[in-house]
């Protein structure tokens, strides 16, 4: 059922001395909703605007359908964009600024007049055609964005972190609303974002990405159950990484002792990366534990609490219901599907120590985030 | 409220300044010399007519002018970057920083029948050519002076124009004459309306440019006002008169204008 629409290949892009993306491969299905994922400076938005035909690479061919499309000025392509401000015009009332791309198409007036009710009932804002674009808030704005891409019935809808202006509230009804739009236009989406709830929530596919490479391509699912490195684990979702060795297929070792495990596949005695999430750790009494450690901050968070542990010197996250103070020795257990087994890679130790863990830890990085990636 | 006391000078100054002395000019303007209430300013004036039409035309030319002119002047330096743009700034404000009667002066000096540029034209042999005393070296010397007043307001509106929003259109299939037409133009509105007033309204009452490149027979309403006051003609009445007859009719030019531009913000007098 899925067909091939978007192909990359080999896209190689440099500005002055910076590689921007490193040979990438990269292909999308029809009808699928992709969200390319990864920090500030990953490549995501370049490979956005690649295919959007707003830059051209270095090297490396995109192919639409088949066809190489590489000189294809972006008003050619059966692609449509919106942007992360919602660049509307401002000199247009709401209805003008969505019937832009009909109008240049030269579509029957009648025929505008009813795309035109139509997009906009399919983003909620029926009605609000004469109003203008300052008298909307940022969440219709997007939406008015929205529209006018979505009302020239492109192939492929491209969003280049369209919820990044708004607040958390919104943003959460907007991820479900952006789901439910590419479901009833049945429409490709490429969706690039930051925020790795975003990406879980929305996508068929999810792309990670870092210093202009590809990290791993799979499902919500599998990209968060099985990372394939260190800075995956660590940029979807919180993650303990621990040094261990693969001492036969099932079998873990780590902090000198050995856990039953599912993954297999690794060379006997290899050392690998070990990751386990913070929710899949039970707290036991200290005699039932197959580890032993000492709490060293506790915070609340609402639905759970968020304890460090520092297990001789490397420091975990747990997330737990169940509270205990600061300074309790406690036991832990782990389930052997628990344990997440990676080969080792060049993100080897930079991730899944919480020894610098603070509270406000969280908030910092949202700031740092928010602000454009100027890639 | 605190803040509106740092107001209070600028008050002072507006009343002390900038009204009174338009409701000095108003009575003078309703009074004959004798005193008394009198509408006789206002009936002699009619002989001045053509002078009132040969400014507002020659002001409109100018503008229209600096307007073709400053518009792809502006639209290329907008979009231009680094040390280009510096110098092109740079080279359209060169001359504001010049005397303005030395510029004056200057175009004189190029244009007199033995001035530069007929001998230069006398060493090809042609000319020579009246060019000096004509209304051509009025309009030339207004565009020369007030094109800068053109090019920077459009300048500044059309720098900031967000390049996503000219990606947007391309995206929705305008090619770059509809981004310009449907996008870029509306969008720079502001900049041409306050251009065109800052063109405009010291072109009409001009009489600097008028006296030194339009000679004795070209009269502008600049050259009469200043003739009420200070020439020979002494008579501050009709001076008045003829001060607000042209307020009047560029506040309305204005008003019209600015009407098209409705919604737009950025346009002030």
């Amino acid at each position: 059922m899925a067909k091939e629409l978007i192909r990359l290949s080999d896209l190689y892009m440099q500005f002055d001395d910076d590689v921007i993306l490193d040979h990438i491969d990269l292909y999308i299905n029809d009808k699928e909703f992709l969200t390319l994922l990864g920090p500030s400076g990953c490549g995501k938005t370049t490979t956005l605007r690649i295919i959007g035909g707003f830059q051209k690479p270095t090297s490396g061919d995109v192919f639409f359908d088949g066809k190489r499309i590489n000189d294809m000025p972006p008003y050619k392509r059966k692609i449509n964009t919106v942007f992360q401000k919602y660049a509307l015009f401002t000199h247009m009332n709401i209805f003008e600024n969505v019937a832009f791309g009909l109008r240049i198409a030269k579509v029957p007036e009648p025929e505008i007049q009813t795309r035109v009710e139509e997009a906009l009932e399919l983003v909620n804002l029926a009605g609000y055609g004469k109003r203008a674009v300052d008298s909307l808030s940022g969440g219709q704005q997007q939406r008015v964005a929205i529209a006018r891409a979505i009302v020239n019935r492109p192939q492929v809808l491209l969003l280049d972190e369209p919820l990044g202006a708004l607040d958390l509230k919104l943003r959460k009804d907007m991820q479900v609303e952006l789901k439910r739009i590419q479901q009833q236009v049945g429409i490709t989406f490429i969706y690039v974002t930051h925020d790795q709830e975003e990406a879980l929530t929305m996508s068929d596919t999810v792309v990670v990405m870092d210093k202009g490479n590809i990290q791993q391509i799979g499902t919500p699912q599998d990209i968060y159950n099985e990372p394939k490195n260190a800075f995956v684990a660590d940029f979807i979702g919180e993650s303990n990484i621990i040094d261990g060795i693969m001492v036969q297929d099932g079998v873990i070792q780590m902090y000198g002792k050995k856990f039953p495990c599912l993954d297999s596949g690794f060379a006997p005695n290899e050392p690998v990366d070990v990751v386990v999430r913070p929710e899949d750790i039970d707290i036991v009494p200290v005699e039932q534990g197959q580890l032993t450690g000492t709490v060293t901050e506790v915070t609340f968070k609402g639905m759970h609490y968020d304890i460090i542990v520092d297990f001789q010197g490397f420091k975990w996250l747990i997330q737990t219901t169940d509270y205990s103070p600061e300074g309790a020795k406690i036991g832990v257990k782990i389930d052997p599907d628990g344990f997440h087994i990676m080969k080792k890679s060049r993100y080897s130790g930079m991730f899944g120590d919480y020894s610098s863990y603070s509270s406000e830890y969280d908030e910092l990085n949202e700031d740092r985030e928010a602000d454009d990636d100027e890639e | 409220m605190k803040s509106k006391a740092i107001s209070y000078p600028y008050v002072a100054w507006m009343a002390l300044f900038v009204v009174a002395p338009i409701v000095i000019i108003v009575v003078y303007a309703f009074t004959a010399a004798g005193g008394g209430f009198s509408l006789e300013n206002f009936h002699s004036m009619a002989q001045y007519a053509t002078a009132f039409g040969r400014s507002f035309l020659l002001a409109a030319v100018a503008t229209v002018v600096c307007l073709l002119a400053g518009y792809p002047l502006a639209y290329f330096l907008a979009r231009e970057r680094g040390w280009i743009h510096r110098m092109a700034t740079m080279l359209i404000m060169l001359p504001m920083w010049m005397n303005f009667l030395l510029r004056t002066y200057s175009w004189k000096f190029l244009l007199e029948r033995n001035g530069l540029l007929n001998t230069l034209f006398g060493l090809i042999g042609l000319g020579p050519f009246q060019m000096i005393d004509t209304q051509g070296a009025i309009v030339l010397g207004m565009v020369y002076n007030y094109l800068p007043y053109m090019v920077l307001p459009i300048f500044s509106v059309i720098a900031k124009i967000d390049p996503k929003v000219v990606e947007a259109a391309q995206d929705l299939g305008a090619n770059s004459v509809t981004v310009f037409r449907r996008v870029i133009f509306p969008l720079s509105l502001p900049g041409v309306l306050s251009g065109i007033t800052m063109v405009f309204i010291p072109s009409v009452s001009t009489f600097a440019i008028s006296r030194l490149l339009g000679g004795s027979k070209t009269l502008l309403l600049g050259n009469l006002i200043d003739m009420q006051f200070l020439g020979s003609a002494y008579n501050p009445h009709l001076g008045s008169a003829v001060s607000l007859v042209m307020m009047v009719i560029v506040m309305v030019c204005m008003a019209v204008m600015n009407h098209f531009g409705d919604g737009e913000e950025g346009v002030t007098l």
